[in-house]
């Protein structure tokens, strides 16, 4: 078991007391598995992503990721497994504005200890970015910046990758290439994949659905 | 003649009442006033007659040198009274003041002096004859044999005089109208003097010989609101005779004027308004402004028309109060010296 | 229309009170800086102006009795009938016994012009003055003296403290002093051919003016320290305020493009823009004159000591709020926030409808800007070369200071980008690199409060290196000067041949004063004779000479000039100068001359009596061992006044002492340019911390802690002050030159040595780290602190 999810439960502070957001999840995955997370706005789901990440603290609930109890590590703790276990890839923002390319794809890698400059290059061809490499992330159209990310996340040879949204700025064409892109590389890798998305499209193309509403999967 | 100080001086004190400063105004009152037909007391008239509010002795030369150079002097004493009264030590109200200058073809020397009366830094005393600011002074047994002392940063005069005529009365008998409005001044004159001594420039000692004029007048209101500025002349003819003339100009455009024949053995006609008149010919730029500098001199009852130069056309005082005075001659019509003196010109 | 416009405009401040803030802080410091130094200044100069002004002292040679303290009036009269142009005086004190108050009068008629207000009186209102003979003094005297007199009292704010001015009938009358004087000031000129002094008043002593004497001159090397530093001062505090109003016309261009897209006019807008700027810039402008008020009010007791050690106690060490210098606060601020704002609003003028609303603030600035203002900047450094090599004239000085400080501040970003690119390329470790290029990324956004710094230290080690320099040039020079243990002032010639009898002693050096106006090289000059012995060969510094130079100025063969001659004259060692009547010499040393602003040229003693046997030594230096014991039998066995015999030690204690004041005030002031520094990254910093985020989510997601982002921060703050200081130490010194070699020669004719001081530098390049830690610790607490939902905000817009 790569990953299990027990009881979990988070809510943020509002106007008028903590509003929450995720009431009660259990969920499971096994390692090289795809799974979609769907739902309304706010229903929770990136949520339960930035939870698993390490990015956010639990209120209450277990996180079991590769053996590690994510709500029992510090904020140290957390930094070494999104550095080693996890890769992702979000909307928007996910690159380093001062890094050129291809230091924005080695980045987590070397972080981690594991870079393999071999391994990169070929991440690179096979997403098309070879003539990007020397280029800043401003400099590139949406879907290169979205592949300089799947590159990264990929580079790192992670356990997990968590998508949130990973096309949802990308037009029809160019998500659809992208997706292909990252589902065929992910299979490769044999890294699990947790892909948030309020697209059905995007979603049957994963291994399992859930959905979820207020806060609790259905 | 020097109009446009005495218009200052006179102007202050009316400014002050007209600030409402206590005092002035009735003070003011209190001067005597000159009337006509003055009956003249000698000597002790050449003294200062502190009860009336303006005074000057008043004395211009004009010298040559050695090799014929023409050279020019001046010497003023003024006396300016707050207040018709002499008193002893600081307070007192009497305010004195000395203008002396040289004027050369090439170059113009002017200083001034101040003092308080009272302390015995300047004064005028009748018998024997001493008007004196400072080192400067006028001074001799009687008023017929004088000498003349004054010096400044850069230049010095000591020269001796000789009367050799009578002193001369301007308009009635030393009663001299100033305006239309009947403003007027006791007004008489030494113009006989020959001159003898030297003058010291930077470039050195200069002997000279020539004639002066000597000038005596007083009063407390001589001049009208209206009167801006002034164009003064004393000349000597070849012939002897002598003209003082002066035009009056007012602030409509209008003049007044007025002035004295003389002849060589000291006859006086009076030339009243109208009857003497000096036109500007020719300008020239001194301080800033123009100035006239060459003049058209007419007094058509005693066939008087001639063109009158400055020597030096840049004789500006610049003192305190600036002015224009210095040496002329005459270069058409007629022939002979004097002095110029023109104030207003802004 | 407008309301609706002034509403919005005025909501972007609501929601920002920090940028407000910033702004109004900055304009606020800028202006306190400038006006805080110029009222220093201004008091300053007010107060010995009047204590000069009031004396005569200074300005003008006087005339003194040589015993007791009066003249008779008598006296007065004669000197001026014999043509000495001499003025009254009549001094004494009146009041209650701890509360007295200096009575001056004057002779408005006779007194030179210029001298206080009744210099003036002679040529403006006469009859007024005389009809009311008021007594002239400021405020505070005024109120002291009330009930004294019956005489009207005039306000008069440019007299000196403790000080009265009055008619001299009114002075003699209060004082009972009836015919008396006190002393004579003498005019400037004179008629030609007068007697002798000692032919008329043969019991008056003549004093020669003390104006732009050392001390006067040295002052004025003082406040050229001060406005240099209210200039440099006002430069960092615009700087912060042109960041501030950069960003906040940055972040309001969608708004701007909302307003003209529903129909709001441009030029509205700008005018709309540029009123809201007034009244922020009239809001900082009132703020900083009151603080400039307290900074002044709290410098001041201490400039107020250095003046008052250099004229005595004329000094008024209280504040006044002068209406010019207030006024003028204000309208440094509406200026700089002009100077500061055109740019932003010639770009908002110009921006079309449809532009990009995008904030640019923190946007890679590659490419054309950022080599448009290098080589800016490398125009302004070359104008300064060109300047320093070719340029005369005091303007082209500070013209030169200025070029050089922009230049170099201009070029800060630019040279800061290649090296932290250098340490990026150079780093092996990943967050090392990301750490150089991230940096790297800030430097847009923090590049003006760097360039604040690199001008506040800049102008830190260069007004510090002068004032340095020139303690220890002069503190030399005191030595070299002052070589004799005592100074003794004899009162006639008889007096001092009796005098050199008595303390004629083999081995002894007594150094006679004897000094003469005349002119050299065609230029006012003063010839000294010098009794060439032990002392001058021994303590006297060169700055350049010939071989056996004094013993050839002994035997008469040549001179020595000093600087200010040599360099006005165009002369050198070896050219011929000449002196008195036709005679030639040769030079053979030029000396050092510092505070002094007239050229010197000295010559043996017997060479001088021989060319003015009529000048007479009434001054004296005295080598001797045992100086008190000499002191005392010169008073008691001799019978000199205790106060003509000054002991050197005294003279070079007090000198010492001034200079000591000057440095509490420099220091003071460089520890407040550095504070508005500081304080410029620290606003830079929170400003863009929020900015920033963006920057940093991705690295915090991939796996570096807030915590190891938050000390990174501040590792930034201080390796960007470091490089900052590397660049303003050679910025400073070059400042330094400037003022040593440039400005001072212009102003007073003499060079400085310059002078470093490593130690002074490094302390001060800590204290910059210092200051940069403090600025970047909230910044970076707060950072570290930032909850990871703020953080993940900037991934999706979406929970």
């Amino acid at each position: 078991m790569l990953l299990s999810v027990k009881a979990l439960a988070k809510s943020y502070p509002g106007a008028d007391g903590p509003v929450p957001v995720l009431r009660h999840v259990d969920l499971a995955m096994q390692a090289g598995e795809t799974l979609a997370l769907t739902g309304e706005s706010g229903s929770g789901k990136s949520t339960i992503l930035h939870l698993v990440g390490g990015l956010d603290t639990a209120d209450s609930g277990e996180i079991l990721l590769d053996g590690h109890d994510m709500t029992r590590l510090d904020d140290k703790g957390r930094a070494a497994m999104r550095r080693d276990a996890v890769g992702i890839v979000f909307q928007q923002f996910n690159l380093i504005p001062s890094l050129d390319v291809a230091a924005n794809i080695a980045f987590q890698a070397r972080l981690a200890g594991r870079y393999d400059p071999h391994a990169t290059q070929d991440l690179a061809e096979a997403l098309g970015l070879t003539a990007q490499m020397a280029k800043y992330p401003e400099q590139l159209s949406g879907g290169q910046q979205q592949r300089v990310a799947i590159a990264r996340a990929l580079a790192v040879r992670p356990r997990i990758i968590l998508a949130d949204e990973p096309t949802g700025n990308l037009d029809e064409t160019t998500a659809e290439d992208v997706l292909d892109q990252m589902l065929a590389l992910v299979a490769g890798t044999g890294a699990a994949l947790m892909m948030v998305t309020h697209s059905r499209g995007l979603a049957a193309r994963m291994e399992r659905q859930v959905h979820l509403r207020q806060g609790t999967l259905e | 003649m020097n109009v446009k100080i005495l218009i200052t001086f006179l102007l202050l004190p009316v400014c002050a009442v007209a600030q409402g400063f206590a005092g002035l105004g009735t003070q003011a009152e209190g001067f005597a006033m000159p009337a006509p037909a003055p009956q003249f007391d000698f000597p002790a008239d050449h003294g200062a007659h502190p009860d009336y509010r303006i005074e000057w002795w008043y004395l211009t030369a004009n010298m040559t040198g050695p090799d014929g150079t023409p050279y020019g002097l001046q010497w003023t004493l003024f006396r300016s009274a707050l207040a018709p009264e002499t008193t002893e030590g600081w307070d007192s109200p009497q305010i004195w003041f000395g203008h002396a200058a040289v004027t050369t073809p090439e170059a113009h020397f002017a200083t001034e002096r101040y003092a308080r009366g009272g302390i015995g830094q300047a004064g005028v005393q009748a018998d024997p004859f001493t008007a004196w600011i400072d080192e400067w002074q006028l001074a001799g047994t009687g008023i017929d044999r004088l000498r003349l002392t004054a010096s400044g940063p850069d230049f010095a005069y000591d020269v001796a005089l000789e009367a050799q005529g009578p002193l001369v009365f301007h308009g009635d008998g030393g009663y001299s109208v100033k305006s239309a409005q009947g403003q007027a001044s006791y007004y008489y004159s030494q113009p006989f003097f020959e001159l003898a001594g030297t003058i010291t420039l930077p470039t050195g000692k200069v002997d000279v010989t020539g004639t002066a004029w000597l000038d005596r007048e007083w009063s407390s209101q001589p001049l009208a609101a209206d009167q801006t500025g002034w164009d003064w002349f004393s000349l000597s003819f070849d012939t002897g005779n002598k003209l003082m003339g002066f035009r009056l100009r007012q602030s409509d455009g209008s003049y007044y004027t007025s002035g004295t024949w003389i002849t060589p053995d000291g006859h006086t006609t009076a030339l009243p308004d109208g009857s003497f008149d000096a036109e500007p010919l020719a300008t020239t730029a001194v301080a800033g402004r123009d100035i006239p500098t060459r003049w058209r001199v007419q007094v058509p009852s005693r066939d008087v028309d001639t063109i009158v130069e400055a020597v030096n056309p840049q004789s500006w005082m610049d003192l305190s109060v600036p002015y224009w005075e210095g040496p002329v001659r005459m270069v058409g019509g007629a022939s002979g010296v004097g002095y110029l003196e023109m104030t207003g010109y802004e | 229309m407008m309301r609706t416009g002034l509403s919005a405009l005025w909501s972007h401040w609501r929601r920002n009170p920090l940028q407000l803030f910033t702004l109004v802080a900055g304009l606020a410091l800028a202006t306190a800086l400038w006006s805080g130094v110029q009222a220093v200044n201004a008091e300053a100069r007010a107060s010995y102006d009047a204590a000069a002004a009031t004396l005569g002292d200074g300005q003008y040679d006087q005339l003194l009795p040589e015993r007791g303290d009066l003249i008779a009036q008598k006296t007065f009269i004669a000197l001026r009938r014999a043509g000495w142009l001499v003025g009254p005086v009549v001094e004494g004190r009146i009041g209650a016994p701890d509360n007295r108050v200096r009575l001056v009068g004057l002779d408005p008629l006779t007194t030179p012009s210029g001298l206080g207000p009744l210099g003036d009186a002679a040529t403006t209102g006469l009859p007024d003055y005389l009809e009311q003979l008021p007594v002239y003094a400021n405020a505070a005297t005024a109120a002291k003296l009330e009930g004294l007199l019956n005489t009207p009292v005039v306000i008069d704010a440019d007299i000196a403290p403790d000080t009265a001015i009055t008619d001299i009938s009114v002075a003699q009358r209060l004082l009972g002093m009836d015919v008396q004087l006190s002393r004579l000031i003498v005019a400037p000129v004179q008629p030609i051919g007068r007697p002798p002094l000692a032919e008329i008043a043969p019991d008056l002593i003549r004093r020669p003016a003390q104006g732009g004497g050392d001390v006067g001159r040295l002052t004025d090397s003082f406040h050229l320290n001060l406005t240099a530093f209210g200039l440099l001062s006002f430069a960092v505090g615009i700087f912060i305020v042109h960041g501030a109003i950069g960003l906040v016309f940055e972040q309001r261009r969608g708004m701007v493009r909302t307003l003209r897209a529903l129909g709001m006019p441009l030029n509205r807008l700008i005018v709309l823009m540029a009123a809201e700027l007034l009244a922020l810039a009239l809001l900082g402008g009132v703020v900083g004159v009151l603080l400039g008020y307290l900074i002044a009010a709290s410098l001041l007791p201490d400039v107020a000591a250095t003046i008052e050690g250099l004229y005595g106690a004329q000094v008024s060490g209280t504040l006044q709020l002068r209406p010019a210098w207030w006024l003028s606060g204000l309208a440094i601020s509406v200026l700089g926030t002009g100077l500061a704002a055109a740019g932003a609003l010639v770009g908002i003028a110009r921006m079309p409808l449809l532009a990009s609303a995008k904030p640019r603030a923190w946007a890679t600035a590659r490419g054309t800007a950022r080599r448009l203002q290098a080589m800016g900047s490398l125009a302004l450094l070359a104008v300064a070369g060109l300047l320093a090599l070719a340029g005369e004239g005091l303007i082209m000085g500070f013209g030169l200071l200025g070029c050089l400080l922009i230049g170099a501040a201009l070029l800060l970003p630019p040279v800061l980008d290649r090296v932290l690119a250098g340490a990026q390329r150079l780093a092996t470790n990943v967050t090392a690199q990301w750490f150089w290029a991230d940096t790297r990324q800030q430097l847009p956004g923090l590049s003006l409060a760097l360039m604040a710094l690199l001008l506040a230290m800049a102008a830190n080690i260069g007004v510090s290196t002068m004032v340095s320099s020139f303690r220890l040039t002069f503190t030399g020079f005191l030595d070299q000067r002052l070589a004799s243990e005592l100074y003794v002032t004899t009162e006639s010639a008889a007096q001092t041949a009796a005098f050199e009898a008595f303390v004629a002693d083999p081995a002894r050096e007594t150094l006679p004063l004897l000094s003469v106006d005349t002119t050299l090289a065609d230029l006012p000059a003063e010839l000294y004779g010098a009794r060439i012995g032990a002392t001058y060969r021994e303590n006297w510094v060169l700055l350049a000479q010939a071989p056996d130079v004094w013993t050839r100025v002994a035997e008469q063969q040549a001179l020595i000039v000093n600087e200010q001659l040599a360099r006005r004259a165009g002369l050198w060692v070896g050219d011929d100068l000449t002196i008195g009547t036709g005679l030639a010499l040769p030079i053979a040393g030029i000396v050092g001359d510092y505070g002094n602003p007239i050229g010197q040229a000295i010559v043996a003693e017997p060479l001088f009596r021989d060319l003015y046997p009529e000048v007479e030594a009434l001054s004296f230096g005295v080598r001797s061992e045992t100086p008190q014991a000499l002191r005392e039998s010169l008073i008691e066995e001799f019978g000199l006044p205790a106060q003509n015999i000054t002991d050197q030690a005294q003279i070079k204690a007090f000198s010492l002492s001034v200079f000591e004041r000057t440095f509490t005030v420099t220091a003071a002031l460089n520890v407040l340019t550095l504070a508005v520094a500081a304080f410029a990254i620290f606003m830079s910093l929170l400003t863009l911390a929020t900015m920033r985020l963006p920057q940093l989510a991705p690295a915090w997601a991939l796996g570096l802690t807030r915590r190891r982002l938050g000390q990174l921060e501040l590792v930034r703050a201080v390796v960007l002050a470091a490089l900052t200081a590397l660049c303003a130490l050679p910025l400073g010194l070059a400042l330094a030159w400037v003022l040593l070699a440039v400005v001072n020669v212009e102003a007073f004719g003499w060079r400085l040595p310059m002078f470093l001081f490593p130690l002074d530098y490094l302390t001060l390049a800590l204290f910059a780290l210092v200051a940069a830690v403090i600025a970047a610790t909230l910044p970076a607490r707060r950072l570290a602190r930032t909850p990871p939902s703020d953080l993940l905000k900037v991934f999706a817009n979406e929970r």
